[in-house]
């Protein structure tokens, strides 16, 4: 197992996500002789899951079951442990694409926060890209570290404890993009421009507010950065569902029975209105969504 | 990663590039060819003096279809004397505030002024210009200039680029797919170097394309495609080098059913089903240069009374020769077709790819379902549908048939903002829909079961009550 590497059969050592639900799943790291608890019972790793197949059942003690999965930046997003707010799968999608992440990319990244976005990152460049990320914050960057090393991609990152803001991201004309969510993204526009390349590139700025957008816009344009363009990218997930809709009893249709023809050909039309229905399949929205993530901006910086 | 010596070589237009044309937010795709004449918004040029200058270089476009490089502070556009109004109170449209009439701006751009030059001679004979607010100007400028402007910037193509420009160029050919849909498509597939990856997509072959540049040369692609040959018109706007071109393998879908059933022969004597096809695909190629020459029924005819002629003699003779040589093409054509069709049934045969992307104008559901039997357990799938009913139908098939989880039907709202001081907010005009997306990973089948037979399989009830909510 790797994050940029798919294999067939559970390790020890492998970090396996343990799918009990779409909205519940939990990281696991395997572990000859340990146990993990979930609600349908418990999970012997030496039986229960080495030497298994990813994407394989298995059996917990109580006689429910859940599926091991082979990891992937987008399952991790989804069960990590947070340690900050963090960045969804649906930002992260675009971020990849309008950042022109590829293989060999080689990116900037700040905060590192709990490492959402620097997995999906680092999928997308390996096997011969790097990431270089900064976080300010000593015990984060430490952790996240631990995490990259467990994850088997350690050789494709460089984690920096430093403020960004003051120290720029310890490298200087080497990315191809730079990504910042850090509060004050404009005091760490001209970091990221003397981090690129001197060819240009690309780079994105995820901010909550509008105030914070409207500085970055200005700090980019005065760094002379091009194609400044800000967006909002919402997800929509749809449940599945059939439903079924009443008829309306009308009552007895005295113009139905005066007419002979139409009685012979469609004998029972009016036969059990009580309960009578239309079931379909259909899709109804969740109650409530997030309806705000963040702005997305984006601008290139040309050739200097 | 390190700048080297020679750094900007691979940044440099070179004859044969695949690039892309800019002006505002108009993209066209493109290839470098010598004096060929392009027309991209209602103007004409050549490319030719773009070969060998930087990429995301911008050109002015000079009378007779010349490409100057733009000097880089060309783009001053503030109106010298800095005096605007407060409020439109006084301005009223009499419809003659501009003192140039039509006929005065084409002279203006028959004497071959610069867009620039235009733009100022028009402001300055605007009677209203100074009374405009300093924003009511700077709109006038903006939309002066996207008129006159003459500038066309080359860029190196991306799947970025070429997304951004299917979808407002062309968004039939690629069903309505937009950007951002695209962007989640590569992510939930888990897309990155060193998988195998299939492909079904009629999308022009963007989807494909995008798929390649994720990664990077590195694995295989097989891309599955309907009909005659695959489409891939969108691939070759990406420029790839010649060795991404060895990642990418082709099978045509008429021969899931026979693989899947174990009768596909490709190895010795596949012919009867391979060659029937490729031997309609070749006497159609024939057809066409014959029919160029002569049409074929009349050098039949010429065969027949020949010998009296020594030059039509050796025409004959010439023309023979080429049959052969062409025949012999057309062996080795379809010995190596063969061979591609072999190697594309070994990798899909094993059963173990790791992720499917489909992204077509057929219906969806048997696509998906035949095509899931290739993957690995525990792997990425999505399907793109430009309308959302028969993914319904593909969920529910495949809740019946079981073998995946995590399944998930969504599309994203794409907003654009414009942001300026003073006159921050949502862009106006939004698409109004991307598509939409089935998401899912495989699992490990049970075994197979008799359909409806699942439900006696659920041990614990509180289980039971899981999948009901699952959504």
């Amino acid at each position: 197992m790797s994050f940029v590497e798919y294999s067939d059969f559970i390790q020890d050592g492998d970090v396996a996500i343990v799918y009990l639900s779409h909205d519940s799943m939990m990281p696991v790291k395997v572990q000859q002789g340990a146990q993990t608890q979930t609600r349908y019972g418990v999970i012997r790793h030496s039986t229960d899951l080495i030497g298994q197949r990813y994407g394989s059942k298995v059996t917990c003690s109580k006689g429910g079951w859940v599926q091991v999965l082979h990891p992937t930046p987008e399952l991790w997003t989804v069960s990590l442990p947070h340690r900050t707010q963090i960045l969804y799968t649906t930002d992260i999608a675009t971020i990849t694409m309008m950042l022109e992440l590829k293989p060999g990319s080689v990116v900037c990244e700040s905060g590192t926060g709990s490492g959402s976005l620097s997995h999906a990152i680092l999928r997308t460049i390996a096997p011969t890209g790097h990431l270089h990320t900064v976080e300010f914050h000593q015990q984060r960057a430490e952790k996240v570290a631990e995490e990259f090393k467990e994850h088997r991609v350690d050789h494709l990152v460089t984690v920096r404890n430093q403020d960004v803001c003051k120290d720029g991201f310890g490298v200087t004309g080497v990315a191809d993009a730079v990504f910042l969510d850090i509060p004050s993204p404009w005091e760490a526009v001209k970091h990221a421009k003397a981090a690129m390349k001197k060819q240009g590139g690309r780079v994105s700025s995820f901010s909550p507010c509008i105030e914070q957008v409207q500085r970055t816009c200005e700090a980019l344009a005065d760094q002379g950065f091009e194609e400044i363009n800000t967006l909002e990218i919402l997800l929509r997930v749809h449940d599945i569902r059939t439903v079924s809709l009443a008829l309306p009893d009308f009552g007895p249709d005295p113009s139905a029975q005066t007419q002979p023809d139409a009685n012979e050909k469609a004998p029972p039309p009016t036969s059990g209105p009580n309960h009578a229905s239309v079931t379909l399949k259909t899709t109804t929205p969740p109650r409530e969504i997030p309806g705000h993530t963040g702005y997305l901006t984006f601008a290139t910086k040309p050739r200097t | 990663m390190a700048d080297n010596g020679d750094e900007d070589s691979q940044y440099k237009i070179k004859e044969g590039d695949y690039v892309v044309l800019k002006r505002g937010d108009i993209y066209k795709a493109m290839q470098i060819q010598p004096r060929k004449k392009v027309i991209f918004e209602k103007q004409w040029f050549f490319l030719d003096n773009a070969v060998d200058h930087l990429y995301s270089t911008t050109f002015e476009i000079m009378s007779g279809g010349t490409l100057q490089p733009k000097k880089p502070k060309d783009t001053a556009g503030s109106n010298g004397a800095k005096e605007a109004g407060t409020d439109n109170r006084n301005i009223v449209d009499d419809g003659k505030s501009q003192k140039l009439t039509r006929d005065d701006i084409e002279t203006l751009k028959e004497q071959g002024l610069k867009g620039q030059e235009i733009i100022q001679q028009l402001i300055e004979n605007s009677a209203t210009f100074r009374d405009k607010t300093e924003y009511a100007q700077d709109k006038y400028i903006k939309k002066k200039k996207k008129k006159y402007e003459n500038t066309v910037t080359i860029l190196k193509p991306s799947c970025r680029i070429l997304a951004m420009m299917y979808h407002g160029r062309e968004p039939g050919k690629i069903c309505h797919l937009r950007y951002d849909t695209l962007a989640q498509m590569l992510t939930l597939a888990n897309i990155h170097a060193g998988s195998k990856v299939l492909v079904f997509d009629t999308c022009a072959g963007l989807v494909l394309g995008a798929v390649m540049e994720r990664m990077g040369g590195y694995g295989s692609v097989i891309q599955m495609y309907p009909g005659g040959g695959p489409v891939r018109a969108g691939v070759e706007s990406f420029g790839f080098p010649a060795h991404f071109h060895d990642m990418l393998h082709e099978f045509p879908i008429c021969h899931v059913n026979p693989l899947l059933a174990g009768t596909l022969d490709t190895t010795a004597k596949d012919p009867n089903a391979d060659e029937k096809q490729s031997n309609k695909a070749a006497e159609e190629e024939q057809n066409q240069p014959e029919a160029e020459q002569q049409g074929s029924p009349e050098e039949r005819s010429m065969e027949t009374n020949a010998g009296d002629d020594a030059g039509q003699e050796q025409e004959k003779k010439e023309k023979e020769k080429r049959k052969e040589a062409k025949a012999q093409e057309k062996k080795v054509k379809l010995e190596e077709k063969r061979k591609k069709l072999a190697a594309a049934a070994a990798l899909l045969e094993s059963r173990n790819a790791d992720g499917l992307v489909i992204a077509s104008r057929f219906h969806p559901c048997p696509v998906l379902m035949g095509l899931l039997k290739f993957l690995s357990p525990s792997r990425p799938f999505v399907v793109y549908s430009q309308y959302k009913e028969p993914l319904i139908e593909c969920y529910t098939k495949l809740r019946e048939h079981g073998g995946t989880v995590n399944l998930r039907l969504t599309d994203t709202w794409l907003r654009h903002y414009q942001v300026l001081p003073n006159r921050t907010h949502p862009v106006l005009l939004m698409s109004g829909g991307g598509g939409y997306l089935l998401s899912g990973t495989t699992v490990a089948m049970d075994r197979p079961k008799p359909a409806g037979s699942q439900r006696a399989e659920e041990p614990a009830p509180k289980r039971l009550k899981l999948t009901d909510t699952e959504g």
